[in-house]
């Protein structure tokens, strides 16, 4: 980490109906910096997520997780929320009764405290829709009600670029993308680097999302561990050797470390 | 559109407008009870015409003989003897608003009456307690002979003989203990009729208002919508509470000739000491198509089916409707369709919620007549629980007597995800904001088939019912 730290996640332990899925992550991240967290499916990167979201479903059972020096470890999701925390959702939920338009407006006002000037927010609203290659009329939709996968994963976007957090997590956004969608998303991603200057936790185990982007460090997780940290590097060597590798290694290291 | 959604659930909404109670001024409070003796007393404070003088009479005689329902929610806490069936506000009905007393404007100014009306209505109706206190309609609306009245005005005026032959000829006073009781004592209410080819744009609104302590309101509505026609109406009701019952038995009497079409929206807000025993049924001719939008979120107990008999070939009808039962609240609420024509259709929407212990008891029947070939009909019911402590029943009867009907029922029970509420957390809304929003967007059937002000009302109703309901 070069930069001053935004998230600092200490010895952090999660539980999920009985059963530990973190036994105890470390994790920083800079103001100002990309992060890539990587692994296998089913090893915790998502409830890494959730955990520092907030999510009360999942019980933290250790540790503490510091958003810009302040322990929010026991703070409501709205309030870590206020505080500039944004998850875009691997499956968004369809929720009835709100368009998109209202939902980022209220979400909006809620963030800055005071009521926005219609005209300013749709104008942004529509443009960074053009930049999404959004078709309008899905402002006025119900929330992401009938869209399609594609369409679900650029309106997160959009509420990432709108809402402009201070730490954005990626959870699998690329997932289920056609090259066409993840190149838009990933331009998007580029765009709000660019913009704000948030810092980003990209979850993902593909690479391709990457591509437009200048990674930081990158974070391998396997089994509720970060078993490596490294560089823009690591990203390319596991996109050539894929995590078996890693694996071998680190059985490796945990070998040398019990001799 | 999206913005003003959005201000109804930002915005606080404030209780108190439904539950100021003003101090009784009442010109004529008839004594409790029902006796022949109080109904003839009835009748001459009223003036009736010799013919409802005795069908009162004879209502009062079908009453005492008929017994209870023996199915629905209990009516135990409702002792007829002790409610007033007539409390005559101190004032003549009003075409003017400001020759209306002020304790009463002052009751209709909060909860919009008049507003409405200069905004976006053709014909406002206000009652206050047993007698309609305003009554006013747009001169050009009145031009293209469109009656918009008080029920009493119209029993002795110009459409005296359309009164008689219409006047509880669809719910008769043998229907039921509380039609009968109706038939005996109703007071006010609202004649409205379109002539032939006729289409108003916007909408005919009533407002009944229950203000004194342990009375009885028993308006009655009665509407036609002549061939071709085309209207809209809307009817809303609030009371404050008192700790003694209340009692609501009006009848809402539709009649929907050839190719015409009725919209009768109903947004009920009544207190949660009201007994709500309400009668709602249309007649469907050739061609014509009755739409029901209804939501239904106070009184202590509502039992409410409003029926359509689709008599005319090619008649349609469709409902919409959302209840919301909370603490003590028993709303036994649904839709009766009588498919008689050829080739009618029929569509049911419904969403029930219950809440703090509420009981929510949706009831659906269909009827498929013999003749009736080529009917259709779709009944689709959704019902959300806010706790474990609450009950949601879907009750659901059909008798098909044809081979060619098309007919389907749905019926979903669900409780609030709480990935959902996860979800539009993670964006910064409060917990309670949250559920209020996927309550509101689980009600969007019924508020978006309503006008703006009444679809914001409805948002505001569901909030208000929502505050504190978490932990």
């Amino acid at each position: 980490m070069k930069n001053a730290s935004l998230l600092e996640i200490q010895g952090l332990r999660v539980r999920v109906e009985d059963k530990e899925i973190l036994h105890g992550v470390d994790l920083t991240v800079g103001k100002d910096e990309t992060h890539v967290l990587m692994g296998p499916n089913g090893t915790g990167k998502s409830t890494l997520g959730y955990a520092i979201t907030g999510n009360p479903a999942y019980e933290i059972t250790g540790g503490q997780i510091l958003f810009e020096g302040e322990d929010i470890t026991a703070l409501p999701v709205n309030e870590r929320a206020h505080k500039g925390i944004f998850l875009s959702f691997q499956n968004p939920l369809e929720v009835p009764g709100v368009t998109l338009s209202a939902f980022i407006r209220s979400a909006l006002e809620q963030r800055t405290g005071s009521r926005l000037r219609l005209w300013d927010f749709k104008k942004k609203l529509k443009e960074t829709m053009a930049l999404l290659h959004m078709d309008e009329s899905y402002a006025e939709r119900d929330l992401n009600v009938g869209f399609s996968g594609g369409e679900k994963k650029k309106a997160e976007i959009l509420q990432m670029l709108m809402l402009e957090p201070k730490l954005a997590i990626l959870d699998e956004t690329d997932s289920g993308l056609d090259v066409d969608a993840v190149r838009i998303v990933s331009e998007g991603v580029r765009l709000f680097r660019e913009r704000t200057h948030g810092s980003l936790l990209i979850i993902t185990h593909s690479t391709r999302i990457l591509e437009a982007l200048h990674v930081d460090a990158a974070h391998v997780m396997e089994e509720g561990v970060i078993v490596k940290n490294g560089g823009a590097d690591l990203v390319d060597e596991i996109n050539e050797n894929g995590f078996q590798v890693l694996q071998s290694e680190s059985e490796e290291s945990g070998e040398n470390g019990n001799g | 559109m999206a913005d003003t959604k959005e201000k109804s659930y930002v915005e606080d909404i404030d209780r108190s407008v439904y539950d100021i109670r003003d101090e009784e001024h009442d010109a004529y409070r008839m004594q409790e009870g029902l006796t022949p003796a109080i109904v003839d007393q009835l009748s001459k404070e009223k003036n009736d015409p010799v013919w409802m003088q005795q069908f009162r009479l004879q209502s009062l005689q079908i009453y005492n003989e008929m017994p209870l329902p023996d199915w629905g929610p209990s009516i135990e806490g409702l002792d007829i003897d002790h409610i007033a069936t007539y409390v005559r506000p101190n004032t003549k009905m009003q075409n003017d608003w400001k020759n209306v007393p002020q304790d009463i404007k002052d009751t209709f100014e909060r909860l919009g009456i008049p507003k409405a009306e200069r905004k976006s209505l053709a014909g406002v109706g206000a009652q206050y307690d047993s007698e309609l206190v305003y009554h006013n309609v747009r001169d050009e609306v009145a031009a293209e002979g469109v009656v918009y009245t008080d029920m009493e005005s119209a029993l002795k005026g110009e459409y005296a003989d359309m009164v008689h032959k219409y006047f509880m000829k669809l719910v008769t006073p043998h229907d039921h203990k509380f039609a009968a009781l109706h038939g005996a004592v109703w007071s006010g209410g609202s004649f409205v009729y379109v002539p032939k080819g006729v289409h108003l744009s916007i909408p005919l609104q009533s407002y009944f208002r229950l203000n004194a302590k342990g009375a009885g309101q028993f308006e009655h509505t009665l509407i036609i919508v002549d061939e071709g026609a085309s209207l809209h109406f809307i009817e809303g009701c609030s009371a404050p509470k008192y700790n003694v019952a209340n009692l609501h038995a009006g009848c809402v009497e539709l009649f929907v000739k050839k190719n015409a079409h009725l919209r009768y929206s109903t947004i009920e807000n009544w207190s949660k000491n009201m007994y709500n025993l309400n009668t709602k049924r249309a007649l469907v001719e050739e061609g014509g198509t009755i739409e029901w939008v209804s939501g239904s979120f106070g009184s202590h107990v509502g039992c409410l089916y409003p029926m359509s008999i689709l008599k005319g070939d090619n008649s349609r009808m469709e409902f919409t409707g959302v209840t919301f039962a909370g603490a003590g609240q028993n709303l036994d609420t649904g839709a009766k369709v009588v498919h008689a024509g050829k080739n009618t259709s029929s569509y049911m929407n419904t969403r029930s919620i219950s809440k703090s212990g509420g009981i929510s008891t949706f009831r659906s029947s269909v009827v498929v007549e013999k003749n009736a070939s080529g009917a259709k009909s779709s009944v689709s019911c959704q019902s959300l629980m806010l706790d474990s402590e609450s009950r949601s029943d879907t009750i659901p009867a059909m008798d098909i007597r044809t081979k060619d009907a098309s007919i389907g029922h749905e019926a979903k029970i669900g409780s609030i995800s709480d990935d959902a509420v996860f979800y539009l957390m993670s964006r910064g809304m409060s917990e309670e904001d949250a559920r209020a929003l996927i309550v509101s967007g689980f009600a969007d059937n019924v508020s978006k088939e309503l006008p703006l002000e009444y679809a914001v009302e409805m948002n505001n109703l569901i909030r208000l019912e929502m505050k504190g309901s978490i932990g």
